[in-house]
């Protein structure tokens, strides 16, 4: 963060700092005219070469199997397989975006600004990577190219059959506990409710538990602040649930933690 | 007429050209490479005006920026002009838009190129400012004094999505409509404004309004299903409303990079 100025401080002119410059004309207009011009080849080509898609008309009366977002949406809608729609549909795709907008005004290393660095900020690059590349880039290529009919796996080779069926066997963490260990007072609505909101509840107060344990010693924490590291804690976690869901469905067939139907609600 | 008669001849020709009253009402200064010159190429034209006269000589470096910001506001003018071209031939009506997309394909001169020009350069641009995004992460390009700017940013991804989102429906075929329905579909499940979504009956018995003819979907695709309303709908927001947020955003980017002095680098 940069202090406000005080009262004795003597204001340096920005261009005193770096005396390394260059004239814009031509050093800085020549590349932009060369990659522009490369930018645009290529797209003309590109547009000459393959021709964008075009179905068949639109037919409310036909729906096609798989139907699928655009290409950009699409680790969205591979978030629906793992969230209920309200939350894989709008309440993650929302804090996606203010997730994004903050990271300027919690992240206070100074270090790193400017040029490219891991060292300096593992944390913040290795966050950002595993969001971007790994649940953004990665879920896309997934839905692409690995999502067939009743949005099931297929692999790149292997034919889109429409009738493949794929046993859904998906109960909810509280039956799963009754069926494997016999515990049969979860089984009931309020204990299941109170089990799977104590269970999430459990899950972000582990942020404060670090917190607790860790800002008496760490610096980092301390220069961050109870708020800011309760923001920062709280986007890790929502993030963290994505894939926390996914290894649940692919190892135990977990479908969701809490379930609260009366009112609409499962997370 | 020999060579030294001819150079004579036009050196007589550009001096009466470039130093007649028009031309230096045009062009206020001459081509010399000169210091003061440069200066004045880049000052004294309104479109490279955007960059500063001088500026810090690792800007120009590609492997530092990767071109993706200017990239990206290419292809938004690359898009804005095959838009408009395709607006000349293009109606937003049911009945008639998927016709014009055969018009286009069969009968417009370089309709179809325009066509595949607007669509693989909106897959282009969404592509480039995630790629942006990426870099500016990267580099810490958000830190003080550039936080707001990464704000304006996100909000320009969003509407980067928004803007391809609105014109995947257009063409009207079956890709078309089904991926919209997918996308819209989701904003049913809002919390309290979807007809499906959590706490959404309490919310209909309170206000009365939740129902599926009046509720988030409903605000998005004019109706109970993607129709003809829907069309319409996203072709104002495709063509007016979302390009003219977007520049006024790209606007406040574009000159709050210069106000932040000019692109970030090591200090």
């Amino acid at each position: 963060m940069t202090e406000p100025h005080k009262a004795g401080d003597k204001i340096v002119p920005a261009s005193s700092l770096n005396p390394d410059k260059v004239h814009t004309w031509p050093h800085l207009v020549k590349v932009e005219f060369i990659i522009g011009l490369i930018a645009l080849i290529g797209i003309t080509v590109w547009s000459i070469v393959i021709d964008a898609p075009l179905e068949e008309p639109a037919n409310p009366a036909k729906t096609p199997n798989p139907s699928k977002a655009p290409w950009y949406f699409l680790g969205l809608q591979e978030m629906l397989v793992y969230f209920d729609p309200w939350m894989a549909g709008v309440v993650l795709p929302s804090l996606i975006i203010v997730g994004l907008m903050v990271i300027p005004y919690i992240d206070t290393n100074p270090k790193g600004s400017g040029y490219y660095t891991f060292r300096e900020r593992p944390f913040a690059v290795g966050t950002f990577c595993f969001g971007f590349l790994i649940l953004w880039i990665f879920l896309i290529v997934v839905g692409v190219f690995l999502r067939g009919p009743g949005w099931n796996f297929f692999a790149p080779w292997e034919e889109w059959d429409p009738h493949k069926v794929v046993a859904l066997t998906n109960v909810d963490l509280n039956i799963w506990i009754a069926q494997t260990f016999g515990i049969d007072f979860l089984r009931g609505k309020v204990m299941a409710a109170l089990f799977g909101l104590g269970l999430i509840a459990a899950y972000y107060s582990t942020g404060v538990l670090y917190y607790r344990w860790k800002s008496k010693t760490s610096e980092t924490l301390q220069k961050l602040g109870a708020v800011r590291y309760g923001i920062v804690a709280f986007l890790f976690l929502t993030m963290m649930a994505l894939p926390i869901k996914m290894l649940l469905r692919w190892t135990l067939n977990i479908k969701y933690i809490c379930s609260l139907p009366w009112i609409g609600l499962n997370i | 007429m020999n060579l030294i008669q001819f150079k004579a001849q036009y050196e007589e020709l550009r001096k009466l050209i470039v130093d007649s009253y028009v031309w230096k009402s045009i062009f206020r200064h001459g081509y010399k490479d000169t210091a003061r010159n440069r200066v004045l190429m880049t000052a004294s034209n309104v479109f490279l005006h955007l960059h500063p006269s001088k500026m810090r000589r690792h800007g120009i470096k590609i492997s530092y920026t990767w071109c993706a910001g200017g990239l990206t506001f290419l292809f938004f003018l690359i898009l804005t002009v095959t838009g408009v071209i395709l607006m000349f031939y293009y109606r937003p009506v049911a009945e008639y838009a998927f016709v014009d997309m055969k018009y286009l394909q069969f009968d417009v001169p370089f309709g179809m190129v325009m066509r595949n020009m607007h669509r693989w350069g909106a897959h282009g641009m969404v592509i480039l400012v995630m790629l942006h995004m990426f870099r500016v992460f990267m580099t810490g390009s958000y830190k003080p004094p550039r936080e707001f700017n990464w704000v304006v940013g996100v909000l320009l991804l969003v509407l980067t999505f928004l803007l391809s989102f609105t014109g995947y429906l257009l063409p009207w075929d079956q890709l078309s409509i089904w991926a919209v329905t997918v996308g819209t579909n989701m904003a049913r499940a809002t919390p309290l404004l979807g007809h499906e979504g959590p706490l959404a009956e309490q919310m209909q018995q309170l206000t009365g309004v939740i129902t599926p003819r009046y509720d988030a979907r409903s605000f998005l695709t004019a109706g109970t299903i993607v129709g003809a309303p829907t069309l319409l709908r996203f072709y104002v927001l495709h063509c007016i409303f979302i390009p003219i947020a977007a520049a006024v955003l790209m606007i406040v980017h574009f000159w709050r990079v210069r106000k932040d002095g000019g692109i970030s680098g090591p200090l």
